[in-house]
């Protein structure tokens, strides 16, 4: 018996393409204002073996892409990247200050308790592709102390 | 001090001295410390002459009396104007009966998408009391410049992101720029300057 519910539990473990390479923890969307038109994503990847997260994909922008954040003196600049290394078993934070989503040309406002769908295309060392689909919860415009990392 | 100076040491009369010249210096210039560089007398950011999202034009002078800090940046953001302003909350809340004597002013960088009705909301969305101000493109250049801030458009996709200079400015009640606040500061260094400020005689 013991065995038949720990083989059943890998079998779902497995089913779900969140628990084969890359796991996602924490993820949320930053809200918007009517009419702004972008707005960030921000979650923690951590992947079992050496992957490259190379393309995030949303129903809700028309474009999105992998942003670094830089600070050069006290200018801030973003940069959108090729794609983001994951090396194995390392967690990888996209959070505010660093790396992030950015999804641009939101096709509506992202209000406070909104899913947000996005999808992940990782690509492993073997060269093999996986998606990962996740809902990302809208968080509100100004963190309280607490949410800020 | 009663002691008459006659039958006093030398080395004692030195120190006397020495001390009474410290005391003098602390409470006679009053000059104040602060956690944010001080900018007193600077020549430059004398004023600013923005429009609010009411379509009126707003100067340094509509805020005597209140400590006013000022903060450039653009709404499509994602990051650093967020945290930026959500500090600002922050420090009125350390402020407490004060909190009303801080202006928090937001001057967009990216003119041409932050227009009155969105900045508007968006500086609402952390306080009421927050102020988002804009100009035309080349008034926003005029205004970045008299404050030495840096900023610059860059294409992203089909759409582009500004480069910013995130250093905030503060002008003591009497209109005169006095600090600049790096981005990394914490709230609770600022809510100590602006205090110091507000209690500040020559302000």
């Amino acid at each position: 018996m013991k065995t038949l519910i720990a083989a059943s539990l890998f079998s779902l473990a497995t089913a779900f393409p969140a628990f084969a390479q890359v796991t996602v923890d924490d993820p949320w969307v930053r809200a918007t204002v009517p009419h702004q038109k972008s707005s960030g994503a921000f979650m923690r990847l951590t992947a079992a073996a050496d992957a490259r997260l190379l393309e995030v994909r949303s129903p809700v922008a028309n474009i999105v892409e992998v942003h670094e954040m830089l600070m050069e003196g006290d200018v801030m600049k973003m940069r959108a990247l090729p794609g983001l290394d994951l090396p194995a078993g390392k967690a990888v934070e996209l959070k505010p200050g660093g790396s992030h989503v950015m999804l641009i040309g939101l096709k509506g406002q992202l209000k406070e308790g909104d899913r947000v769908p996005l999808t992940l295309v990782v690509e492993g060392k073997d060269g093999k592709r996986e998606t990962v689909e996740l809902t990302a919860p809208v968080r509100p415009l100004h963190q309280h102390r607490g949410h800020m990392q | 001090m009663c002691r008459k100076p006659f039958g006093v040491h030398p080395l004692v009369r030195a120190v006397l001295a020495v001390v009474t010249a410290w005391l003098l210096a602390a409470c006679g210039s009053s000059a104040p410390t602060f956690h944010s560089i001080d900018v007193t007398g600077a020549n430059y950011g004398h004023d600013f002459r923005l429009t609010d999202p009411d379509g009126r034009e707003r100067t340094l002078a509509d805020f005597r009396g209140k400590v006013v800090m000022i903060y450039f940046g653009f709404i499509q953001c994602p990051d650093v104007c967020p945290t930026a302003l959500s500090r600002a909350v922050e420090v009125r809340r350390l402020l407490g009966a004060d909190a009303d004597r801080l202006q928090l002013v937001f001057i967009t960088v990216d003119p041409e998408r932050d227009t009155g009705d969105i900045l508007k909301a968006y500086t609402a969305e952390f306080d009421p009391s927050f102020l988002g101000l804009s100009a035309s493109l080349e008034g926003t250049r005029e205004v970045a410049e008299q404050f030495r801030v840096f900023y610059r458009k860059v294409p992203t996709g089909d759409s582009y992101t500004m480069d910013h200079g995130t250093t905030s400015y503060v002008f003591d009640p009497a209109g005169r720029l006095r600090l600049a606040v790096a981005h990394a500061q914490t709230a609770q260094s600022i809510a100590a300057d602006v205090k110091t400020l507000l209690q500040d005689p020559n302000s």
